[in-house]
């Protein structure tokens, strides 16, 4: 585990043992269960997007892709009798699709992909409003997916706790997401591509396929957390259904070490960026915070959390010219960057 | 002749481990033409941004008006009348004319609101460009003119400052034949009106054309002034050149093999009128010289796959190729090593082991994830072949001198099989000691069979390591030297597009 990542941990611990203090509820497993539940939801749509920050884009278009992708599986299964299993893999599908076209559009195109994926944001929420006629999506009376809904939304019991599956799906992501990112040949692409792609391209790195590739990842993740939301949620109202989640995704993905500018960032600290920004969110629903502050405490908390960073990393920049020759010392800064062991 | 009224009086600039300028002199009398003449490196340009304030000398006076300046600066050199057109031009793209030439100076109205004057703006500028007769109006936006255009922007900006004296660092260079034509117009226009020019130049038909004087410096010292009546291209050459070379030369241990790679009437983007042809031989060493600006390192990032070759053909051990990009030139042992190595040839915040193994990471890896043991070893093998100077390869490579940063960026390419290594600009910003073992590898590879070409402006460098050398001057090659014809003469002529 980097330092940056034990700092993030240590910073939860904090903030939980606060909330623990002030309303000891927070330590119920029925809340603890279902703030597990919301980071298993969350933090996979956030790893999508680290995936894209790394490679030094950006993804705005998540929140929408969850309300069109939600929709449109609700709709295939309820409505047009499409058996579950075919409906998931035609969503995961179609995030892909989605995924691709943004990394064939910033890539090929040359359209900077804050633009190409603001459009998304648009469309896509648009697409998902217009099908279902501004109407809710959801389950009708004798509609029922035992097994998927079992899958999907359900708890399993272990050692006396309720853990959601969501969790479950979170784990197995993260895991992957990790080999990959942390251990493959591709994983040091995605880093070297969003670092200085110039120079990944006179390595003989086909930068452009690698940042598509990113994209459809981030497309396929996105899907998978759709699903997982829509039979969470069990009702949409494609209005409002994932709105900001992108901009919670690309939260965890800072608080998590990513820069914006590529090339940095690791899936531990994108999961515990999460899991910071869930532990907040219920802090305000348990310290009697009114909820309309809810944005407000995060965007507080995660600025703190970015100047402290800024400073130690600054500390450290200045330490070594003090020394002087400080050539010698092994691994500055963030040179911890892939050594997540 | 009038009475100088600047003065450049024994100025000296060392740079730790360089001599730039050794007590080098230079005066400029009102509506003088001066020419300064020098190779690569021979301390030109750093001898005229002492004169324009941004370079503080480390010994030496700056004298304007007959008065002593002590603590010159840019600002100062402005208020003296002193203008810089810079080679690469400092103008703002999304403004107009007259918006660049007034930048930081605009007019204003309307009390504290401070809004722009255009009105005042524009009438300011409009006799300025009638004085240059330049085909431009104040408000055409700098994005529509061609560079000649807006050289001719920057000359006006000059004048606007009431300079005395404009400095030009080449100015030509990017120029066609009649836009050079039309500059040279301009600074007869200056000259006449009484303002010296100081031009910084490779062609030496220009020189001929207007300038007074000729300044010649080398290795940081003047060795000579030619006044209008001495000016002729000969006169010039016998006193840019001259210089004892160290004899570097290690002669190969086989005489050069067959052909590796063949490039037969190549175009790339920036000349597209002229082909290249060139043929490197298996273990020799090609040495590619001319001025910056003749179409080297765009023919290295040709051959490399880094930009399209519009027309020609690449042969590689006989047999037609298509490489369109690096990776393409990679899996046929075709490697780069550039110029820009901070910018294209290393990931600065990457460890050392990893930026060795990038080009090659999949044959490090087993079902797709990285063998870091296997790559950390042979990091450490590569940095003990190489004498990287680094405690531990996982430094970050940010960290490391340049001369190190450089091995580091061959050792990429030495764990692979290499055939044909293209090495721009080898040595640039390496000390001495790094530069002898970098030459020493080079010949080591080129006996081990590899073919290399080795494009440097550094005329030590070309003449002492390479086999044979090419010269490119504007795009083509305007002849090959065998070992026999090597000399800083005979090179120096080729590249300023004279035949020897």
């Amino acid at each position: 585990m980097q330092k940056k990542d034990l700092s993030l941990l240590i910073l939860i611990l904090v903030v939980g043992a606060v909330v623990a203090f002030i309303n000891p509820r927070f330590l119920l497993v029925g809340n603890l269960s279902n703030t597990a539940n919301q980071v298993g939801m969350f933090g996979i749509f956030s790893i999508a997007e680290a995936f894209v920050i790394i490679v030094g884009g950006i993804e705005l278009a998540v929140g929408s892709v969850i309300a069109l992708l939600g929709v449109l599986f609700i709709d295939l299964i309820v409505n047009r009798d499409v058996d579950w299993i075919l409906a998931f893999f035609l969503i995961i599908a179609g995030g892909v699709a989605i995924g691709t076209m943004h990394g064939v559009l910033t890539t090929k195109m040359r359209i900077q992909p804050f633009v190409v994926t603001l459009c998304g944001l648009l469309i896509y929420r648009g697409a998902a409003r217009y099908y279902t006629e501004d109407a809710t999506a959801g389950f009708g009376y004798g509609a029922s997916f035992p097994m998927l809904e079992w899958l999907a939304a359900g708890r399993t019991n272990v050692l006396g706790f309720p853990l959601p599956h969501s969790v479950v799906a979170l784990v197995i992501v993260a895991g992957i997401a990790w080999l990959v990112l942390h251990r493959s040949v591709y994983g040091r692409y995605f880093y070297a591509v969003g670092k200085n792609e110039e120079a990944a391209r006179y390595s003989g790195i086909r930068s452009d396929r690698v940042t598509i590739s990113a994209y459809v990842i981030c497309g396929g993740l996105t899907a998978l957390s759709a699903v997982l939301i829509a039979m969470y949620t069990r009702s949409i109202s494609p209005a409002v259904h994932g709105s900001f989640y992108e901009l919670y995704a690309i939260a965890a993905a800072v608080l998590g070490g990513c820069s914006l500018r590529g090339g940095e960032g690791s899936i531990i600290g994108v999961v515990l960026g999460t899991i910071l920004l869930q532990v907040l969110q219920n802090l305000v629903n348990l310290l009697g915070i009114p909820s309309s502050l809810n944005f407000a405490v995060m965007g507080t908390v995660i600025l703190i959390g970015v100047l402290a960073d800024q400073y130690f990393v600054q500390r450290r920049k200045r330490a070594p010219s003090a020394r002087g020759q400080a050539a010698a010392e092994p691994a500055p800064a963030s040179l911890e960057r892939v050594n997540a062991e | 002749m009038r009475e100088p009224f600047l003065e450049l009086i024994d100025i000296g600039k060392t740079y730790p481990g360089v001599v730039a300028l050794d007590h080098v002199s230079l005066s400029v009398a009102p509506g003088e033409v001066i020419a300064l003449l020098g190779e690569n490196g021979a301390g030109k340009s750093t001898l005229m941004r002492v004169l324009g304030g941004v370079v503080a000398p480390s010994s030496g006076t700056v004298r304007i008006d007959g008065a002593d300046r002590t603590g010159y600066t840019v600002t100062d050199a402005i208020a003296a009348g002193i203008a810089f057109v810079h080679q690469e031009l400092n103008l703002f793209d999304n403004l107009d004319v007259a918006g660049n030439v007034f930048i930081g100076r605009e007019p204003v109205f309307g009390g504290p609101l401070r809004l722009i004057d255009r009105a005042t703006l524009r009438a300011k500028v409009r006799p300025l460009i009638a004085r240059l007769a330049a085909d431009f109006a104040p408000d055409t936006p700098l994005a529509e003119l061609s560079l000649a255009q807006r050289q001719l922007v920057e000359i006006i900006k000059a004048l606007s400052l009431n300079a005395r004296c404009v400095i030009m660092d080449e100015p030509t260079s990017s120029l066609t034949l009649s836009e050079t034509e039309r500059l040279m117009q301009v600074i007869a226009g200056l000259k006449a009106d009484g303002v010296s020019v100081i031009f910084i130049t490779h062609r030496l038909n220009e020189v001929v054309q207007c300038a007074d004087r000729a300044v010649v410096l080398r290795d940081g010292r003047t060795v000579g002034t030619l006044t209008r009546g001495e000016l002729n291209p000969a006169a010039m050459i016998r006193l840019m050149i001259g210089r004892d070379l160290r004899s570097l030369y290690v002669p190969p241990a086989a005489p050069p093999g067959n052909i590796v790679l063949d490039v037969v009437d190549a175009i790339t983007s920036t000349y597209p009128s002229r082909a290249v042809s060139l043929q490197l031989r298996r273990g020799e060493i090609l040495g590619l010289a001319g001025l910056v600006g003749s179409g080297r390192t765009e023919l290295a990032r040709a051959i490399f796959g880094v930009e399209p070759l519009l027309a020609g053909g690449i042969s590689l051990d006989g047999e037609p190729v298509r490489i369109s990009t690096p990776r393409a030139a990679i899996d046929r042992g075709i490697y780069l090593i550039p110029e820009d190595r901070k910018g294209c040839g290393l990931l600065l915040d990457f460890p050392i082991a990893e930026n060795i193994s990038l080009p090659d990471l999949a044959s490090y890896a087993s079902l797709g994830l990285v063998d870091r043991s296997r790559e950390t070893d042979n990091a450490d093998r590569q940095r003990e072949r190489l004498k990287i100077r680094a405690t531990d390869v996982k430094m970050q490579v940010g960290t490391l001198s340049g001369g190190n940063q450089q091995k580091v960026v061959l050792a990429k390419w030495l764990s692979m099989r290499p055939k044909v290594l293209i090495f721009d600009e080898p040595t640039r910003g390496i000390d001495v000691g790094a530069k002898q073992e970098i030459y020493d590898m080079l010949r080591r590879l080129a006996d081990a069979g590899v073919a290399i070409l080795m494009i440097s402006s550094d005329m030590e460098e070309v003449i002492g390591v390479s086999d044979r050398i090419a010269v490119m001057h504007e795009g083509r090659i305007s002849g090959f030297l065998a070992r026999s014809e090597f000399s800083e003469h005979n090179v120096l002529q080729l590249a300023v597009g004279h035949s020897i």
